[in-house]
């Protein structure tokens, strides 16, 4: 049997590829004979379109152009809720709304016939505030309520802590921008993109070009970033290529540039959280109610299980008796907020362990004092009344977590450093330095009984060639999935990692192994062909009769078997026993396992600019087991610094519910100088709902960094920073308002 | 306009409109597909090439100023086959995960070592701050231009470790 492959570094498997600039993306496929796609919008947030129209100057027979009414079926793309449709028809709903697109043999024509293109628009009064819209009755898209213990529990507090927490939209930033070539063949249509979920496109089109699900075929090119800003958006970028294909009788590629990319897609929900916490005297959390409202931007799309991963991480990892959680996602004029890394939790984990910290100060308490009496352990249970039994991490990740950092011995040298301020000289007077931290869970997988209803399937092939490919349709986008899905079926098959072959989807082949989202990539897709392979090792030796000790002997069988005919397994996912949810009552096993972290943040604030530069990050969680130390560690960094950068740069500034700084200059995202040395500290207690024992951690550092360093700013100034990111400007501003002797609270509202 | 280069050690003309950028002549007039988009501003780092032997964002490069010059891009890093040390760190350490800056960043570090750059995490992390990474956080790609520089100049002392308080 081969040395297991599960546990080590195995190198990237297309990483040669992408070093040497031979890894296709779709932008990257020969240009030959396809004709390029682009986009007319609407520039208004709301309205009715009167006429879409042509310049008579522009030659409109040398290209094609596709509205509404060209659509052969129904003009929606069904995600959660058919509202969105594929180009509007009539009413408008948001800045950028696709309305027309056209195609030509060049990408320089095209952009010229949509620029001679006018949408002539009436517009009418837009939404674009999701507390006013509440307030007018606007549609929710979603509501949950989760309960715990007694409603009236806070009258029994000692005292009650009071606070609200606002957070912005993020934009993805995905180097690579969204894109999608579509061309229609005998076998219908194919299509070839930037993306994270193939079958998401071949569920989504049929209606749309009326054409049956089996002759919808997606495959997936090498993706240049996605963290969930392609999980939903690119099936609209796929019905757009693909009706322009069809009328230009072309294959058709649509490649967004950045600035259309920030405008148009999908960012993060922005919104705010309100708690209200009823605290004992010696710190011991009475009650938590918890009201959560994310403005979901004109359309559905996936707003309610971004809500419910939200509502879920609401309380934390804490033993809180009594709990009332009320969440919404209210629909605006803003483009639809999506899918981003983290989906909901980094929302609610930024505005809970904020709030920790108020809570702790008030009941005279360190931040870590006050954790350590309300955290999880054997025996407590979640909001939703789950009991996690052994598998509870959150005082162990604390533990470690000061340890790694020199927390206490770092915080009095803060401190020190601070008192001396006044007494340096020139720029060093202005100084000021901060550590805080942030204690968290992540639930790994789909929502509630997501998985259950997705019955994944995954498999292996044998080839004549002797290998084995690993059929699924998880995506690459960066984060590792062929090679980690490579272990796991090498593992299953007892064979070395180099006799499985792992590559990008394409639905013709890959069964539906459901999107590559919600961290669940390893810990379903990866368990589920660790299983594959175990089975397929059986089947094969059974045929042959004999065991197949070495991989030479199995591999030759492989091949022999594979040589008479095609030699596949497919496995499909069953929930592992004992999990309950019932997702009218919000209660119970809301996900089969939780990663467990604490993050620590230093960091160093200039009082006369507002700037702050992040020390130090120390990253310690619990993942159950670590499938490739060198992959897991970079998800952990990459995930830092994208919760870095929204914790303090990443500000999307709207005007008329238009992104206004839509590039990348304007658009700041952390850079080498902005990012500090990151450590990363692994704690394993294998889990036994999946059968390596990892959990999910792809989402998982998205949710502490903006705690941490919140709290890390309150330490360095003396502020309740209780809206990100901070800026410069609102680190200034709130100094200011502290200095003037008003409320010390970065709040102003952009 | 008829622009002859030399792209990774080949000799080639073009005829292209003299304003085109060099970013889309490599990629969409000569199939060096390797260099890539990520912005059109030069903001980014991820078309950063090589001409006469200085960085430049082939974005913000018009043709006809890449006339009669030697361009080098990521494909022109291995020889025969034989990875560039530095592309090899990268895939030791994980410096690379989507791919799409990657191009840009290794041009950029490649510049910075055959420049003999020190390899302290300060002077790594401002040689490379106009390249910009959305997946790693950049740990492991210093880590890997520190690597490849012991490895290229292994007569020299260790450098000292930089970084923060």
């Amino acid at each position: 049997m081969a040395e297991r492959a599960i546990g080590t570094d195995v190198p990237r498997i297309e990483g040669i590829e992408k070093l040497t600039g031979e890894a296709v993306y779709v932008d990257d496929l020969p240009t030959e004979g396809v004709w390029f796609g682009a986009t007319v919008r609407s520039d208004v947030p709301r309205g009715r379109i009167a006429s879409i129209d042509r310049n008579p100057a522009f030659p409109w027979d040398e290209v094609v152009v596709v509205t509404a009414a060209d659509i052969p079926g129904r003009n929606v793309i069904p995600l959660l809720k058919e509202d969105q449709p594929a180009l509007a028809a009539r009413e408008i709903h948001h800045a950028e709304e696709p309305v027309a697109l056209v195609a030509a043999p060049s990408r320089e024509l095209a952009a010229r016939a949509a620029a001679a293109l006018t949408v002539q628009v009436e517009p009418l009064p837009a939404t674009l505030d999701a507390e006013a819209a509440l307030a007018a009755g606007a549609e929710v898209f979603k509501r949950i309520e989760i309960r715990k213990g007694d409603p009236d529990a806070a009258d029994r507090a000692d005292l009650i802590v009071e606070g609200t927490y606002r957070f912005g939209s993020q934009e993805h930033v995905y180097i690579e921008p969204q894109g999608m070539q579509a061309e229609w063949t005998e076998a219908g249509l194919v299509l070839r993109g930037s993306l994270q979920c193939p079958y998401y496109i071949v569920g989504s089109l049929g209606a749309l070009l009326d054409e049956p699900e089996d002759r919808i075929r997606v495959i997936q090119m090498a993706t240049g970033g996605g963290f969930g800003g392609k999980e939903e958006y690119p099936t609209l970028l796929a019905a757009h290529a693909a009706l322009l294909s069809r009328a230009a009788g072309h294959p058709v590629r649509i490649v967004y540039d950045r600035a259309e990319d920030m405008r148009a897609t999908t960012k993060r929900h922005p919104g705010r959280v309100t708690h209200r916490t009823g605290l004992t005297r010696d710190g011991r959390i009475v009650s938590m109610d918890v009201d959560v409202l994310l403005d979901a931007g004109a359309y559905c799309t996936l707003s309610p299980v971004v809500l419910s991963r939200g509502a879920l991480h609401a309380t934390g990892p804490y033993d809180v008796p009594n709990a009332r959680v009320l969440a919404r996602a209210v629909a605006t004029n803003f483009p639809p907020h999506g899918a981003f890394r983290g989906f909901g939790a980094p929302q609610t984990i930024f505005a809970l362990e904020t709030h920790l910290e108020e809570c702790a100060e008030r009941v005279g308490l360190s931040g870590v004092e006050f954790r350590r009496r309300n955290l999880l352990r054997p025996g407590g249970t979640l909001a939703t009344g789950q009991d996690l039994g052994q598998d509870i991490a959150a005082e162990a990740v604390l533990d470690r977590a000061l340890k790694e950092s020199g927390f206490e011995e770092r915080r009095a040298a803060f401190d020190a450093f601070n008192a001396q301020a006044a007494r340096r000289e020139g720029a060093f007077r202005f100084q000021r330095r901060g550590i805080g931290l942030a204690l968290f869970h992540h639930g790994a997988g789909f929502t509630g009984s997501g998985e259950v209803t997705l019955a994944s399937r995954a498999g292996l092939a044998g080839l004549p060639d002797g290998t084995v490919l690993v059929l699924s349709a998880q995506t690459e986008i960066g984060q590792g999935t062929r090679t980690v899905l490579a272990q796991a079926a090498a593992d299953g098959l007892g064979l070395p990692v180099d006799r499985i072959r792992s590559v990008d989807p394409d639905t013709a082949v890959a069964p539906n192994s459901g999107p590559t989202v919600a961290s669940r990539t390893s810990m379903v897709i990866g368990g589920l062909l660790l299983r594959a392979g175990q089975e397929f090792r059986a089947k094969v030796e059974a045929a042959a009769g004999r065991a197949l000790p070495t991989s030479d002997e199995f591999c030759a069988e492989i091949a022999r078997q594979a040589g008479e005919g095609p030699l596949e397994h497919i496995v499909q996912y069953q929930a592992p026993p004992g999990i309950h949810w019932d997702e009218e009552h919000y209660r119970g096993d809301a996900y089969a396992t939780y990663a467990w972290a604490c993050y620590v943040a230093a960091l160093e604030v200039d009082t006369l600019t507002g700037e702050t530069q992040v020390l130090d990050f120390t990253a310690v969680q619990e993942v159950g087991r670590v499938l490739n130390p060198v992959l897991a560690s970079g998800q952990i960094e990459g995930g830092v610094t994208q919760g870095i950068g929204w914790a303090l740069l990443e500000n999307v500034q709207w005007e008329k519910g238009r992104m206004r700084n839509a590039t990348m200059t304007d658009y700041i995202v952390p850079t080498f100088p902005d990012t500090p040395p990151i450590r990363v500290h692994f704690l394993e207690h294998p889990h036994d709902r999946a059968p390596h024992g990892a959990k999910g951690i792809g989402e998982l550092p998205m949710d502490g960094p903006a705690p941490a360093i919140a709290n890390a700013l309150r330490h360095a100034l003396g502020i309740h920073v209780r809206e990100i990111p901070a800026t410069a400007e609102r680190v200034l501003s709130a100094l200011e308002a502290g200095r003037a002797g008003s409320a010390p609270t970065p709040e102003s509202r952009p | 306009m008829k622009i002859p280069m030399t792209v990774n050690g080949l000799p080639v003309e073009v005829d292209v409109p003299p304003l085109k950028r060099l970013l889309d002549v490599l990629r969409d007039d000569l199939g060096f597909t390797g260099t890539k988009y990520g912005c059109g501003e030069g903001e980014c780092g991820a078309c950063t090439v090589r001409i006469d032997g200085e960085v430049a964002m082939s974005c913000l490069v018009p043709a006809a100023q890449a006339a009669g010059t030697t361009v080098q891009t990521v494909e022109g890093l291995a020889t025969d086959d034989v990875l560039h040390e530095l592309q090899h760190q990268f895939l030791e350490t994980g410096g690379a995960q989507c791919g799409i800056c990657t191009p840009g960043m290794l041009m950029m570090a490649v510049d910075h070592l055959e420049h003999g750059g020190a390899l302290d995490d300060a002077t790594v992390r401002e040689v490379l701050a106009g390249n910009i990474c959305r997946c790693t956080g950049y740990v492991r790609i210093v880590d890997a231009v520190q690597r490849a520089g012991r490895a290229l100049a292994p007569d020299e002392d260790e450098p000292r470790p930089g970084g923060a308080a």
